[in-house]
Protein backbone atom coordinates (compact mmCIF):
# COMPACT_ATOMS: atom_id res chain seq x y z
CA UNK A 1 0.00 0.00 0.00
CA UNK A 2 3.02 2.79 1.42
CA UNK A 3 4.07 1.88 -2.31
CA UNK A 4 1.33 2.90 -4.38
CA UNK A 5 1.10 5.68 -2.26
CA UNK A 6 4.23 6.52 -3.10
CA UNK A 7 4.30 5.89 -6.81
CA UNK A 8 1.06 8.53 -6.74
CA UNK A 9 3.25 11.07 -5.01
CA UNK A 10 5.69 10.74 -7.24
CA UNK A 11 3.42 10.57 -10.68
CA UNK A 12 1.94 14.22 -9.21
CA UNK A 13 5.74 15.82 -8.68
CA UNK A 14 6.53 14.55 -12.16
CA UNK A 15 3.06 16.46 -13.52
CA UNK A 16 4.08 19.22 -11.54
CA UNK A 17 6.53 19.97 -13.07
CA UNK A 18 5.38 19.08 -16.86
CA UNK A 19 2.64 21.81 -16.26
CA UNK A 20 6.04 24.14 -15.27
CA UNK A 21 8.22 23.53 -18.11
CA UNK A 22 4.74 23.99 -20.39
CA UNK A 23 4.14 27.49 -19.09
CA UNK A 24 7.33 28.46 -18.94
CA UNK A 25 8.12 27.26 -23.21
CA UNK A 26 4.57 29.07 -23.71
CA UNK A 27 6.59 32.12 -21.86
CA UNK A 28 9.16 32.18 -24.00
CA UNK A 29 7.59 31.60 -27.00
CA UNK A 30 5.27 34.20 -26.15
CA UNK A 31 8.11 36.61 -25.93
CA UNK A 32 9.96 35.29 -28.94
CA UNK A 33 7.28 36.31 -31.09
CA UNK A 34 6.36 39.06 -29.43
CA UNK A 35 10.35 40.20 -30.53
CA UNK A 36 9.80 39.04 -33.72
CA UNK A 37 6.93 40.81 -34.75
CA UNK A 38 7.77 43.65 -33.05
CA UNK A 39 11.32 43.73 -34.76
CA UNK A 40 13.10 43.28 -38.42
CA UNK A 41 15.56 41.24 -36.51
CA UNK A 42 14.27 38.56 -33.83
CA UNK A 43 16.06 35.31 -33.05
CA UNK A 44 15.31 34.42 -36.68
CA UNK A 45 16.56 37.12 -38.99
CA UNK A 46 13.73 38.17 -41.72
CA UNK A 47 15.02 38.72 -45.11
CA UNK A 48 15.36 42.82 -45.94
CA UNK A 49 14.36 42.72 -49.52
CA UNK A 50 15.79 46.63 -50.52
CA UNK A 51 14.54 46.62 -54.60
CA UNK A 52 15.60 49.99 -55.89
CA UNK A 53 15.02 49.90 -59.40
CA UNK A 54 12.20 49.28 -62.03
CA UNK A 55 8.70 49.41 -61.65
CA UNK A 56 7.60 45.89 -61.37
CA UNK A 57 9.21 42.23 -61.72
CA UNK A 58 9.07 40.30 -65.06
CA UNK A 59 7.00 38.45 -63.38
CA UNK A 60 4.19 38.66 -60.26
CA UNK A 61 5.97 38.67 -57.11
CA UNK A 62 4.02 35.75 -55.44
CA UNK A 63 5.22 33.49 -58.67
CA UNK A 64 9.01 34.59 -58.81
CA UNK A 65 9.40 33.62 -54.92
CA UNK A 66 8.62 30.03 -56.18
CA UNK A 67 9.43 29.46 -59.17
CA UNK A 68 12.53 31.77 -59.77
CA UNK A 69 14.78 28.95 -60.36
CA UNK A 70 12.57 27.45 -62.44
CA UNK A 71 12.92 30.05 -65.00
CA UNK A 72 16.46 30.71 -64.33
CA UNK A 73 16.84 27.07 -65.45
CA UNK A 74 15.07 27.07 -68.04
CA UNK A 75 16.22 30.29 -69.57
CA UNK A 76 20.03 29.04 -69.02
CA UNK A 77 19.63 25.64 -71.22
CA UNK A 78 17.88 28.20 -74.12
CA UNK A 79 20.87 30.46 -73.77
CA UNK A 80 23.71 27.94 -73.31
CA UNK A 81 22.64 25.39 -76.16
CA UNK A 82 20.29 27.26 -78.51
CA UNK A 83 21.82 30.85 -77.93
CA UNK A 84 18.45 32.53 -76.90
CA UNK A 85 19.65 35.60 -75.63
CA UNK A 86 16.65 37.40 -74.47
CA UNK A 87 16.61 39.82 -71.88
CA UNK A 88 13.06 39.26 -69.83
CA UNK A 89 14.29 36.11 -67.74
CA UNK A 90 17.86 36.19 -68.08
CA UNK A 91 20.12 36.06 -64.60
CA UNK A 92 21.68 39.25 -66.14
CA UNK A 93 17.95 41.16 -66.37
CA UNK A 94 17.92 39.79 -62.26
CA UNK A 95 21.04 41.41 -61.28
CA UNK A 96 20.79 44.73 -63.28
CA UNK A 97 17.58 45.52 -61.08
CA UNK A 98 18.18 44.22 -58.12
CA UNK A 99 22.16 44.63 -57.32
CA UNK A 100 22.27 47.10 -54.68
CA UNK A 101 22.94 51.06 -55.19
CA UNK A 102 25.82 50.19 -51.55
CA UNK A 103 28.00 47.68 -53.32
CA UNK A 104 26.74 47.40 -56.51
CA UNK A 105 26.09 43.51 -56.14
CA UNK A 106 23.19 40.98 -55.01
CA UNK A 107 25.59 39.61 -52.59
CA UNK A 108 28.61 40.57 -50.28
CA UNK A 109 25.65 40.97 -47.13
CA UNK A 110 22.14 39.90 -45.88
CA UNK A 111 21.14 43.00 -46.87
CA UNK A 112 21.73 42.17 -50.96
CA UNK A 113 18.91 40.91 -52.65
CA UNK A 114 20.06 37.12 -54.00
CA UNK A 115 21.80 36.60 -50.15
CA UNK A 116 19.29 37.70 -48.11
CA UNK A 117 16.56 35.28 -48.81
CA UNK A 118 18.86 32.22 -49.48
CA UNK A 119 20.52 32.53 -46.09
CA UNK A 120 16.97 33.19 -44.57
CA UNK A 121 15.53 29.72 -46.66
CA UNK A 122 19.51 28.21 -46.07
CA UNK A 123 19.02 27.46 -49.72
CA UNK A 124 22.76 27.32 -50.84
CA UNK A 125 23.50 30.09 -53.94
CA UNK A 126 25.81 28.29 -56.21
CA UNK A 127 25.43 30.55 -59.45
CA UNK A 128 27.98 33.16 -57.81
CA UNK A 129 30.72 30.19 -58.31
CA UNK A 130 30.88 31.16 -62.26
CA UNK A 131 28.87 34.31 -63.14
CA UNK A 132 29.31 38.09 -62.16
CA UNK A 133 27.03 39.20 -59.26
CA UNK A 134 27.36 42.52 -60.41
CA UNK A 135 25.31 43.96 -63.07
CA UNK A 136 26.89 44.67 -66.70
CA UNK A 137 26.13 48.21 -67.00
CA UNK A 138 28.01 50.82 -65.22
CA UNK A 139 26.64 54.08 -63.64
CA UNK A 140 26.92 55.74 -66.66
CA UNK A 141 24.11 53.45 -68.42
CA UNK A 142 22.72 52.18 -65.23
CA UNK A 143 20.14 55.08 -66.05
CA UNK A 144 19.07 53.80 -69.07
CA UNK A 145 18.55 50.53 -68.19
CA UNK A 146 16.13 51.41 -65.59
CA UNK A 147 14.34 53.41 -68.26
CA UNK A 148 14.50 50.38 -70.20
CA UNK A 149 13.58 48.18 -67.80
CA UNK A 150 9.42 48.43 -67.70
CA UNK A 151 9.44 47.92 -71.76
CA UNK A 152 11.24 44.76 -71.29
CA UNK A 153 9.14 43.54 -68.40
CA UNK A 154 5.50 44.13 -70.19
CA UNK A 155 7.19 43.57 -74.35
CA UNK A 156 7.68 40.33 -75.87
CA UNK A 157 9.90 37.96 -74.12
CA UNK B 1 11.40 11.66 -121.61
CA UNK B 2 14.33 10.34 -118.94
CA UNK B 3 16.90 12.02 -121.20
CA UNK B 4 19.31 13.72 -118.82
CA UNK B 5 20.76 15.68 -121.23
CA UNK B 6 21.86 19.40 -120.82
CA UNK B 7 20.84 21.46 -123.66
CA UNK B 8 22.38 25.33 -124.04
CA UNK B 9 18.72 26.48 -123.14
CA UNK B 10 18.48 24.18 -120.00
CA UNK B 11 21.79 26.18 -119.34
CA UNK B 12 20.54 29.75 -119.57
CA UNK B 13 17.88 29.39 -117.67
CA UNK B 14 19.78 27.95 -114.90
CA UNK B 15 21.79 30.95 -114.88
CA UNK B 16 19.12 32.89 -114.61
CA UNK B 17 17.37 31.11 -112.16
CA UNK B 18 20.46 30.57 -109.63
CA UNK B 19 20.50 34.96 -110.13
CA UNK B 20 17.36 35.99 -109.25
CA UNK B 21 17.31 33.84 -106.24
CA UNK B 22 20.57 35.41 -105.29
CA UNK B 23 18.64 38.89 -106.07
CA UNK B 24 15.43 37.69 -103.86
CA UNK B 25 18.16 37.08 -101.24
CA UNK B 26 19.16 40.45 -100.94
CA UNK B 27 16.43 42.96 -100.61
CA UNK B 28 12.94 42.97 -101.98
CA UNK B 29 12.86 47.08 -101.33
CA UNK B 30 14.87 49.16 -100.12
CA UNK B 31 15.54 48.25 -95.90
CA UNK B 32 12.94 45.19 -96.24
CA UNK B 33 15.54 42.28 -96.47
CA UNK B 34 14.06 38.79 -97.29
CA UNK B 35 16.04 36.69 -95.48
CA UNK B 36 20.17 36.94 -94.31
CA UNK B 37 22.04 34.16 -94.11
CA UNK B 38 25.30 35.69 -92.66
CA UNK B 39 24.25 38.36 -89.86
CA UNK B 40 23.59 37.45 -86.23
CA UNK B 41 20.14 36.55 -85.63
CA UNK B 42 17.32 38.25 -83.30
CA UNK B 43 17.71 37.46 -79.41
CA UNK B 44 14.91 34.74 -79.63
CA UNK B 45 15.41 32.75 -81.90
CA UNK B 46 17.68 30.07 -81.66
CA UNK B 47 21.19 29.29 -82.74
CA UNK B 48 20.66 27.90 -86.98
CA UNK B 49 22.46 24.80 -88.95
CA UNK B 50 21.92 27.26 -91.60
CA UNK B 51 25.10 28.98 -90.52
CA UNK B 52 28.20 27.81 -89.63
CA UNK B 53 30.63 29.91 -87.97
CA UNK B 54 34.22 29.57 -88.86
CA UNK B 55 37.41 31.61 -89.12
CA UNK B 56 40.17 31.65 -91.69
CA UNK B 57 43.85 32.82 -90.47
CA UNK B 58 45.68 34.46 -92.85
CA UNK B 59 49.08 33.29 -91.49
CA UNK B 60 51.18 36.09 -94.29
CA UNK B 61 49.58 38.97 -92.33
CA UNK B 62 49.82 37.56 -88.66
CA UNK B 63 53.13 39.43 -87.23
CA UNK B 64 55.30 37.81 -84.82
CA UNK B 65 55.46 38.63 -81.77
CA UNK B 66 52.47 39.99 -81.73
CA UNK B 67 49.76 39.09 -79.16
CA UNK B 68 46.73 41.27 -80.06
CA UNK B 69 44.79 38.82 -80.23
CA UNK B 70 45.52 36.97 -77.05
CA UNK B 71 45.27 39.94 -75.09
CA UNK B 72 42.03 40.76 -76.49
CA UNK B 73 40.70 37.51 -75.57
CA UNK B 74 41.52 37.63 -72.05
CA UNK B 75 40.42 41.13 -72.02
CA UNK B 76 37.11 39.94 -73.04
CA UNK B 77 36.80 36.96 -71.21
CA UNK B 78 38.29 37.83 -68.09
CA UNK B 79 42.02 36.45 -67.42
CA UNK B 80 45.35 37.13 -67.82
CA UNK B 81 47.62 35.92 -70.67
CA UNK B 82 50.24 33.31 -69.72
CA UNK B 83 51.03 34.88 -65.76
CA UNK B 84 50.78 31.38 -64.17
CA UNK B 85 51.03 27.68 -65.19
CA UNK B 86 47.39 27.50 -64.66
CA UNK B 87 45.90 30.01 -66.34
CA UNK B 88 43.63 29.20 -68.90
CA UNK B 89 44.49 29.86 -72.40
CA UNK B 90 42.06 30.34 -75.37
CA UNK B 91 43.97 31.53 -77.98
CA UNK B 92 47.57 30.95 -78.02
CA UNK B 93 50.28 32.25 -80.50
CA UNK B 94 52.33 29.47 -82.00
CA UNK B 95 55.84 30.02 -83.51
CA UNK B 96 56.61 27.40 -86.31
CA UNK B 97 60.00 27.20 -88.19
CA UNK B 98 60.88 24.94 -91.09
CA UNK B 99 64.58 23.18 -89.86
CA UNK B 100 65.90 23.18 -93.29
CA UNK B 101 64.67 25.98 -94.57
CA UNK B 102 64.57 28.07 -91.46
CA UNK B 103 62.00 30.25 -92.61
CA UNK B 104 59.50 30.77 -89.52
CA UNK B 105 55.40 31.14 -89.19
CA UNK B 106 53.65 33.04 -86.65
CA UNK B 107 50.18 32.25 -86.28
CA UNK B 108 46.96 31.84 -83.27
CA UNK B 109 45.87 28.79 -82.25
CA UNK B 110 42.40 28.30 -81.02
CA UNK B 111 39.55 25.36 -80.99
CA UNK B 112 39.16 24.27 -83.91
CA UNK B 113 35.55 24.22 -83.62
CA UNK B 114 35.18 20.99 -85.58
CA UNK B 115 32.54 19.54 -87.50
CA UNK B 116 32.86 16.34 -86.17
CA UNK B 117 34.67 17.34 -82.53
CA UNK B 118 36.55 14.89 -80.08
CA UNK B 119 35.87 16.33 -77.05
CA UNK B 120 31.85 15.99 -77.96
CA UNK B 121 32.57 12.76 -78.15
CA UNK B 122 34.06 11.69 -74.84
CA UNK B 123 32.10 13.94 -72.63
CA UNK B 124 30.56 11.59 -70.24
CA UNK B 125 27.85 13.86 -68.95
CA UNK B 126 27.03 15.60 -71.99
CA UNK B 127 28.48 19.08 -70.94
CA UNK B 128 30.75 19.27 -74.22
CA UNK B 129 28.45 19.94 -77.28
CA UNK B 130 28.22 21.44 -80.58
CA UNK B 131 26.09 24.28 -81.28
CA UNK B 132 23.75 24.02 -84.39
CA UNK B 133 25.64 27.03 -86.25
CA UNK B 134 29.09 24.95 -85.28
CA UNK B 135 29.93 26.20 -82.07
CA UNK B 136 31.52 23.79 -79.85
CA UNK B 137 30.98 25.19 -76.08
CA UNK B 138 30.95 23.37 -72.59
CA UNK B 139 28.01 23.76 -70.54
CA UNK B 140 29.87 24.44 -67.30
CA UNK B 141 26.40 23.46 -66.02
CA UNK B 142 26.96 20.14 -66.54
CA UNK B 143 30.44 19.65 -66.74
CA UNK B 144 32.26 17.74 -63.63
CA UNK B 145 35.50 18.86 -64.48
CA UNK B 146 36.68 14.72 -65.62
CA UNK B 147 39.34 16.47 -68.30
CA UNK B 148 38.47 13.79 -70.61
CA UNK B 149 37.95 16.20 -73.39
CA UNK B 150 40.96 17.59 -72.64
CA UNK B 151 42.62 14.61 -73.57
CA UNK B 152 40.79 14.17 -76.94
CA UNK B 153 41.90 17.34 -78.23
CA UNK B 154 44.07 17.04 -80.95
CA UNK B 155 44.97 20.84 -80.40
CA UNK B 156 45.24 21.18 -76.38
CA UNK B 157 42.69 23.61 -76.60
CA UNK B 158 41.10 23.40 -73.92
CA UNK B 159 41.94 24.56 -70.40
CA UNK B 160 40.68 23.86 -67.02
CA UNK B 161 39.85 26.22 -63.99
CA UNK B 162 41.93 25.83 -61.21
CA UNK B 163 41.84 28.80 -58.82
CA UNK B 164 38.40 30.38 -57.77
CA UNK B 165 37.68 33.26 -60.16
CA UNK B 166 35.71 36.61 -59.58
CA UNK B 167 35.10 39.58 -61.28
CA UNK B 168 33.96 37.69 -64.32
CA UNK B 169 32.62 39.36 -67.01
CA UNK B 170 28.67 39.26 -67.18
CA UNK B 171 28.77 37.60 -70.26
CA UNK B 172 31.13 35.14 -69.94
CA UNK B 173 30.25 32.87 -66.49
CA UNK B 174 33.54 30.90 -65.81
CA UNK B 175 34.13 29.09 -62.72
CA UNK B 176 36.39 26.92 -60.70
CA UNK B 177 36.26 22.95 -61.34
CA UNK B 178 34.84 23.13 -64.89
CA UNK B 179 36.80 23.01 -68.24
CA UNK B 180 36.73 25.68 -70.80
CA UNK B 181 37.90 26.42 -74.78
CA UNK B 182 37.45 29.38 -76.97
CA UNK B 183 33.57 30.09 -77.29
CA UNK B 184 34.31 32.15 -80.59
CA UNK B 185 33.20 34.68 -78.09
CA UNK B 186 29.27 33.50 -78.53
CA UNK B 187 27.82 36.11 -76.45
CA UNK B 188 29.16 38.29 -79.05
CA UNK B 189 28.26 36.36 -81.99
CA UNK B 190 24.58 35.82 -80.79
CA UNK B 191 24.59 39.99 -80.55
CA UNK B 192 26.26 40.39 -84.23
CA UNK B 193 29.05 41.26 -83.54
CA UNK B 194 32.95 39.61 -84.39
CA UNK B 195 34.65 37.86 -81.89
CA UNK B 196 37.41 39.82 -79.87
CA UNK B 197 40.76 38.44 -81.32
CA UNK B 198 38.83 39.27 -84.86
CA UNK B 199 38.43 42.66 -84.28
CA UNK B 200 41.64 43.34 -82.13
CA UNK B 201 43.47 41.99 -85.39
CA UNK B 202 42.19 44.11 -87.20
CA UNK B 203 43.04 47.12 -84.85
CA UNK B 204 46.07 46.54 -84.81
CA UNK B 205 46.30 46.69 -88.52
CA UNK B 206 47.21 43.06 -89.04
CA UNK B 207 43.72 42.02 -90.40
CA UNK B 208 45.03 38.14 -90.51
CA UNK B 209 41.91 37.03 -89.09
CA UNK B 210 38.58 36.61 -90.87
CA UNK B 211 35.18 35.63 -89.33
CA UNK B 212 31.94 34.37 -90.72
CA UNK B 213 29.24 31.92 -92.09
CA UNK B 214 30.69 29.01 -94.05
CA UNK B 215 27.46 27.99 -95.29
CA UNK B 216 26.92 31.11 -97.33
CA UNK B 217 28.11 31.28 -100.64
CA UNK B 218 28.43 35.15 -100.75
CA UNK B 219 30.27 35.42 -97.72
CA UNK B 220 33.77 36.90 -97.43
CA UNK B 221 35.44 33.84 -95.89
CA UNK B 222 33.57 31.40 -98.11
CA UNK B 223 34.47 33.44 -101.13
CA UNK B 224 38.12 33.19 -99.71
CA UNK B 225 38.26 29.99 -98.89
CA UNK B 226 36.68 28.82 -102.84
CA UNK B 227 39.64 31.01 -104.31
CA UNK B 228 42.81 30.42 -102.17
CA UNK B 229 44.62 27.56 -100.84
CA UNK B 230 43.49 26.62 -96.78
CA UNK B 231 44.55 23.80 -94.76
CA UNK B 232 43.47 22.21 -92.13
CA UNK B 233 45.80 21.59 -88.92
CA UNK B 234 45.42 17.84 -88.45
CA UNK B 235 43.44 17.43 -92.01
CA UNK B 236 44.35 13.80 -91.43
CA UNK B 237 41.82 13.37 -88.45
CA UNK B 238 39.22 14.50 -91.04
CA UNK B 239 37.25 16.08 -88.18
CA UNK B 240 36.19 19.63 -90.49
CA UNK B 241 37.05 22.35 -88.55
CA UNK B 242 35.86 25.19 -88.98
CA UNK B 243 39.16 27.40 -88.38
CA UNK B 244 41.48 27.16 -91.72
CA UNK B 245 44.59 28.70 -92.01
CA UNK B 246 45.85 30.40 -95.58
CA UNK B 247 49.51 30.94 -96.63
CA UNK B 248 51.53 28.13 -95.03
Amino acid sequence: MSGAAKLGRRAAGIWAALAALLLASLGAFAAASGERTGTAAGRTPKPVLVIEKGERCVEDTAYMRRNHMKLLLHHRDDTVHKGIRTEKHSLQNCINCHASSKNNSVLGSDENFCQSCHTYAAVKLDCWDCHSSKPKQQAATAAAAVAKAPVSAGGKQ
Amino acid sequence: MTDNKTTPVDEGRRRFLTASAAMAGVAVAPGVVLYEIAHGKPADEPASHAVRWGMLIDTNQCQEGCDECVKACGEENGFGHGTRETDSQWIRKVELRDMRTGRTKSLPVMCQHCAEPPCVDVCPTGASFKRPDGIVLVDRHICIGCRYCMMACPYKARSFVHERITDQNPDVPRGIGCVESCTMCVHRVDRDQQPACVEACAKAGHGAILFGNLNDPNSEIAKRIAQYSTMELRADLKLNLGVRYQGF
